[in-house]
């Protein structure tokens, strides 16, 4: 009987055993992110500029004195067996995810942290519709998302081009291709009803081709071509654009060329808008005289032969995330380590800051996070576009909020409601 | 819809047909002849692809008139055909003729796979463009819409001279002779002294060439990336089955039906573009499940 009650009390003790925490030796953190697949061109400099990010922190001490391990899951090999290494890794001891960069993956992915238990960073996927279909408690998310993207890309137009007549779209034919254009339309005809959409086209993803296209909007004339291709499919499409002269006759609209300038060179001329998913920029006007930021940009670029994109950003926004909230809750705990369950209190109201601006995290564990947009323009330096006319629009007055769904609250939106909003702009 | 429309349609899909025709007559060239549907072909597409890339911006840099962009090409197109199809046929290929297709399939497939890592480990993963030839060549106004002269004219003639240059090199040279004698017969050409290795090999190199060449006539039009090949296959592959396996001119004709069918699509009803090539693949073996121009083949005993 005795040593019944023993057993007992020891386990109804382990709990608590369990919360006095010890210090482990390394955080371990897995990411998910393409590194093979057309979507490598996002996966692999994310994943270079995470090596160098770790080298950092660890080099200054780690989180809390822990030092920081990364592994790394490729997403190209198909949902399948992202979420079987996914739990593996989990199994395993991981201590939190990264994940991911494509929105069906997250889809998959938030459902399943919470299974398992596992606090999940989404770093990059763009849905907006996880939190607002959802609640979660282990997922969190270090950037904006598809909303937020879209509707500074309408306000941006609106403020550089007030007087266009006619849009055409040419997206990729998959859910971004198509929810993009959804919230983008809405949020169009809210706010400039008068406009006249005169050609909508969604080429197959992956296309080699869009010389039909091309065609037919020469014949069409729009003011404003919309695209938020990317990848391959973006640099293919421009670049017969602009060998057919589509470019000069028509403005277009590309929500994330950031990620493809270097590549496009000379093809993209100047007077096109360039969005970056986020206030992201290799040479960011807020940013680029911070010793923290140079610093990093000379490491990446003397690694990577080339400058840093979006996804290098949101990865610097996932690591600063982690470690701001393991640093809340440490403190939180008196400096002591901190359990799960603390990290996850301390996420709440969250503020931390990678490359870009601060991002905070609202009580939906949305990101908000500024959103820059600019004008290509050729000519400088470099044998690539660079960005003039840059504005830097404030995340938390263009993001749905908590509990509204995006498509329904951009299309209640007034015009004159541009108007409204909080922008700083510069040359360059 | 107008007669401008029409035209401009008929414009692209003419333009798209000529680089599906392409590709595709060099797997239909080795389904005929050898009996073996080759998957690889996507990736030997693929590689012609990069390695144009690599030569053509490499003369750029070198300082050598842009101009020498076209011999790249066709030297791209023989390096494919030689130095990775010949070994292909004769390291591989050739132990397999006598197994079943599934293992043919699977074989083709390894080799499709290990193609592509191949690329990913020297082109890397971000997209490569050069389209040096194509810029040479400028652009040309119709109905106040610009082409380029390399897509509307350049392209259409390649395909055009190839498929009556393959029709004479088949029916009228003695090389040509041998090869449709093997592709009727192969026991029966033997036995008249036709060595039927050195003509699958001769044969595996022109269609692993073709695959090439269609990669390299692309390449200054498009992005190239990991997975081109993949989707150039399966297109291809269409058009062989829809064509009927082995028939030159009913690739030609089947090309020209995808590409049209596909532009058309554009300017009518853009959402069905992707689907076009595959209801008229369906159509047409719905009423001749042989191909266009396939016969039915009587069983041998």
């Amino acid at each position: 009987m005795k040593k019944l009650l023993m057993a007992t009390a020891a386990c109804a003790l382990m709990p608590l055993a369990a919360l006095a925490q010890d210090k482990p030796e390394a955080l371990k953190v897995g990411v998910t992110a393409f590194l093979t697949g057309p979507a490598s061109v996002f996966g692999v400099p994310a994943k270079d500029a995470a090596e160098i990010m770790v080298e950092d922190i660890n080099a200054n001490g780690g989180i809390q004195g822990v030092p920081l391990e990364l592994t790394f899951i490729d997403e190209g090999a198909g949902a399948e067996v992202l979420t079987t290494e996914y739990r593996r890794m989990v199994e395993n001891g991981a201590d939190a995810m990264l994940a991911s960069i494509s929105s069906g993956n997250c889809k998959t992915i938030a459902p399943l942290a919470e299974d398992l238990k596992v606090i999940n960073i989404m770093w990059d996927c763009g849905t907006q519709k996880i939190f607002e279909a959802e609640k979660y408690n282990y997922v969190f998310r270090s950037q904006a998302h598809a909303g937020t993207e879209m509707l500074a890309t309408v306000a941006y137009l609106l403020k550089v081009k007030p007087d266009f007549k006619t849009i055409a779209v040419v997206n990729q034919d998959y859910a971004w291709g198509r929810d993009s254009w959804d919230i983008f339309s809405a949020a169009l005809k809210a706010l400039r009803p008068d406009v006249e959409v005169v050609g909508e086209f969604f080429p197959k993803f992956g296309s080699p081709d869009f010389s039909t296209e091309i065609s037919r909007l020469q014949a069409l004339q729009p003011d404003i071509i919309l695209s938020t291709s990317w990848g391959g499919d973006l640099d293919t499409f421009v670049q017969q654009a602009s060998q057919r002269g589509l470019t000069n006759t028509s403005t277009f609209v590309l929500p994330l060329a950031e990620s493809s300038l270097e590549r496009l060179g000379s093809s993209l001329p100047s007077g096109h808008i360039v969005g970056a998913r986020g206030d992201h920029y290799w040479n960011h006007p807020e940013r680029r005289d911070d010793a923290d930021f140079k610093a990093f940009m000379a490491k990446f670029e003397a690694k990577t032969n080339a400058k840093a994109i979006y996804p290098v950003f949101h990865m610097s926004q996932g690591l600063a995330a982690l470690q701001a909230a393991y640093d809340k809750a440490a403190e939180a705990n008196g400096g002591k380590w901190p359990s799960e369950d603390q990290v996850i209190a301390a996420f709440e109201g969250l503020e931390f800051q990678g490359l870009g601006r601060p991002v905070s995290l609202r009580s939906d564990h949305q990101g908000i996070e500024a959103q820059l947009l600019g004008t290509s323009v050729q000519g400088g330096d470099l044998p690539f576009a660079t960005l003039e006319n840059i504005m830097i629009f404030d995340g938390a007055e263009l993001t749905t909020p908590v509990g509204e769904e995006s498509v329904a609250w951009v299309s209640s939106l007034k015009p004159g409601w541009v108007d409204t909003l909080t922008v700083d702009a510069y040359e360059n | 819809m107008n007669l401008t429309l029409f035209l401009l349609a008929l414009f692209d899909g003419i333009a798209y047909a000529a680089l599906v025709f392409i590709v595709a007559v060099g797997l239909t060239l080795i389904f005929g002849v050898m009996r073996i549907l080759n998957v690889a072909h996507g990736s030997l597409y693929a590689m012609g692809a990069y390695l144009t890339a690599s030569l053509t911006t490499f003369i750029v840099s070198a300082g050598l008139p842009p101009v020498f962009a076209f011999p790249c090409m066709l030297v791209s197109a023989v390096l494919i055909g030689a130095v990775l199809g010949g070994p292909l046929e004769w390291l591989l290929l050739r132990r397999i003729y006598h197994k079943p297709e599934v293992l043919q399939l699977l074989v083709t497939f390894a080799i499709f796979m290990i193609l592509e890592d191949v690329q990913r480990l020297v082109w890397g993963t971000q997209p490569i463009f050069q389209s040096t030839a194509l810029q040479l060549l400028g652009t040309v106004r119709a109905f106040s819409v610009n082409y380029t002269v390399y897509q509307l004219i350049l392209l259409p003639i390649v395909a055009v001279v190839l498929l009556f240059g393959l029709r004479f090199f088949l029916r009228r040279t003695v090389a040509g002779k041998v090869i449709l004698a093997t592709t009727e017969d192969r026991e029966a050409a033997q036995a008249i002294g036709i060595d039927a290795d050195k003509v699958f090999l001769l044969t595996f190199i022109v269609g692993a060439g073709l695959a090439g060449l269609g990669g390299a006539l692309a390449s200054p039009t498009t992005s190239i990336l990991p997975g081109i090949g993949a989707d150039m296959i399966v297109l291809s592959f269409a058009v062989v089955a829809t064509a009927g396996l082995g028939q030159i001119e009913g690739a030609a004709l089947t090309a020209l039906m995808i590409g049209l069918g596909r532009s058309f699509a554009v300017y009518v009803w853009p959402e069905t573009q992707v689907l076009v090539p595959y209801v008229i693949m369906v159509a047409v073996l719905l009423v001749r499940p042989e191909g266009l121009f396939g016969s039915p083949s009587a069983r041998k005993i």
